[in-house]
Parts: structure tokens; sequence; C-alpha cells
């Protein structure tokens, strides 16, 4: 049992690395909403630069369905959180997020053709596992809200789903 | 006696149980089958039909979704739409969203 303790603990400063966040600092509701909300927004951002630069067909359209989903769940966040009267709060976590994103973004921009196809796949399956990782081992276990827990559990099968869709597309590209 | 007359009634009372217990399989309603596409999942994941049956997939996501056959046909089923196929010959099989692969359904073919 003590093992599984030290792991545990090990896994949650990992991810509190990762995250930005103290393994005992766990997010509130407020927080959480901004992170998922802007976890959304970074991958439609990215997606809009592989718009702009693929001419892959399999990449256009993951890339579209990229920015169709989040855009999608994100108008249903906005709608929960005004719903609970939740005001989402600004945080390091969601900062930490969009500056690895940045970065990562003007990284890619100085590729093209398949390139840059292939680092645009390759990081959205991290990302979306960075993300799922988060959010089952952290967010959705610190929600406090029935209605935001599921909602981000919802989210969680979203992003799972598109981490094989660009798995998939990763492998076609071989 | 007593004991065995009891497990008989028991054995038939299970049986008429189990004729009568509602199929997990969905099955066609005047000729076609309904699956409802709801939080990034297929109801039902598995649903029974025979060739000309129609089947009727509700999303009722604000995403899209489509029911894709790997190697065969596709299904688009844009947010809030309803969209359909005869089934044929050969449809039984497994299918899932090509957008969200972890959603996955069964469609079995009966005569």
């Amino acid at each position: 049992m003590k093992t599984y303790k030290v792991i545990g603990a090990g896994l949650v400063l990992l991810l509190g690395a990762t995250f930005g966040v103290l393994a005992d600092d766990k997010p509130t509701d407020p927080q959480i909403a901004h992170i998922a909300y802007t976890a959304g927004v970074i991958d439609i951002d990215t997606a809009k630069l592989a718009l702009s630069k693929s001419k892959n067909k399999a990449v256009v359209s993951f890339a579209h369905s990229m920015v169709n989903d989040h855009k999608a769940v994100n108008d249903q966040a906005l709608a929960l959180v005004k719903k609970l009267g939740v005001t989402p709060e600004d945080n390091a976590t969601s900062q930490s997020l969009v500056k690895d994103a940045d970065k990562k973004r003007a990284e890619l921009a100085k590729l093209d053709g398949n390139a840059f196809d292939r680092a645009y796949v390759e990081n959205e399956i991290a990302y979306h596992k960075q993300v799922n990782g988060a959010l089952k081992d952290l967010l959705i276990p610190s929600a406090q809200n029935a209605e935001l827990k599921s909602f981000l559990q919802t989210g969680l099968k979203l992003f799972q789903g598109h981490e094989q869709h660009a798995e998939h597309v990763a492998a076609a590209q071989k | 006696m007593t004991t065995l007359n009891l497990d008989r009634r028991q054995l038939l009372l299970g049986a008429v149980a189990a004729a009568f217990a509602p199929s997990t399989r969905a099955k066609a309603h005047n000729g076609t089958v309904h699956v409802t596409i709801e939080n990034l999942t297929f109801v039902p994941a598995e649903i029974e039909a025979k060739v000309g049956n129609t089947i009727e997939w509700v999303n009722k996501d604000p995403i899209a979704h489509t029911a894709t056959v790997n190697g065969g046909w596709e299904v688009m089923i844009p947010p809030g739409a309803t969209a359909t196929r005869v089934v044929q010959a050969g449809d039984g099989v497994e299918y899932y969203c090509r957008f969200h692969p972890n959603m996955t359904g069964r469609i079995v073919i009966h005569a």
C-alpha cells in the first residue's frame, strides 16, 4: 500500500510539474474551467496554423475537425459556466500551457511541406496525451461541481478520440 | 421430490423470462433501426438489422461524427443531424467514428 501511495504522490507531482501546479494545490472549479477552455483554444490556434500551411488532405481534414470540435465544445463550456455562475479564473497552469504552445507553434511555423505535416501531427498526439493525462489525473478528480465533472469526462473522451484520430493520420503518413 | 419440482418450476420460469427478456441489441421498428449519438457514444452500440432495413443515426452532439467501416462505407453525420444507410448484405460489421475512433458500434445481420 505504501508503495502505491508513493507512486501516486509521484504521479501527482509529475503532473503538477507539467501543469505548473503543486500536488497539494488542487485547482478550483473556476481554474479548471479556465484550463479546459484554454486547452481548446490552443488546439484551435495550432489547427489554424496547419490550415494556413498544409496541402495534405488528411492533415487539412484533421485540422478542420480540431477547429470545429473544440469550438463547439468551448461554446458548450461557456454556456455551462454561465449556467453554474462560475467565472473562469486565469492561473499558472493556463499560462504555462499558453507559453508552451506559443513556443511550439513558432517552431512549427518554420517548417514546410511534409516536415510541417509530420511535426504538426506528432505534436497533436503529444499535446492530446498531455491534456488527457491532466484531465484524468488532476482536473476531473479535482472538480467539485458534478456537472463540470461530467462535462470534463465527455471532454476527456473527445480528446482521447482526437489522439486516436491523430495517430491514424500519423500512421498513414508513414 | 418437492425440491426437484421446485427446481423444474424455477427452470421453466427462468426459460420463460429469458424468452421475453428484452434483447440488448436494438432491432428495426417499421424497417428502421435507430441509433442515437450523444456524448461521443453510439447508443445502442450493437444493433440487429435485416438487409433492406434502414439504419438511422441521430447525432445529438454539437460536433460531426461518422459511421465508418474500415476499408468500406462511410456515413457522415453532421452535428445535430440525422443520417441513414440502407442495410446491404455484408453489412454485419464493426464500425467507428473516423473523427473519434474511440467511438465504436456493431451491426449484426439477421435473416
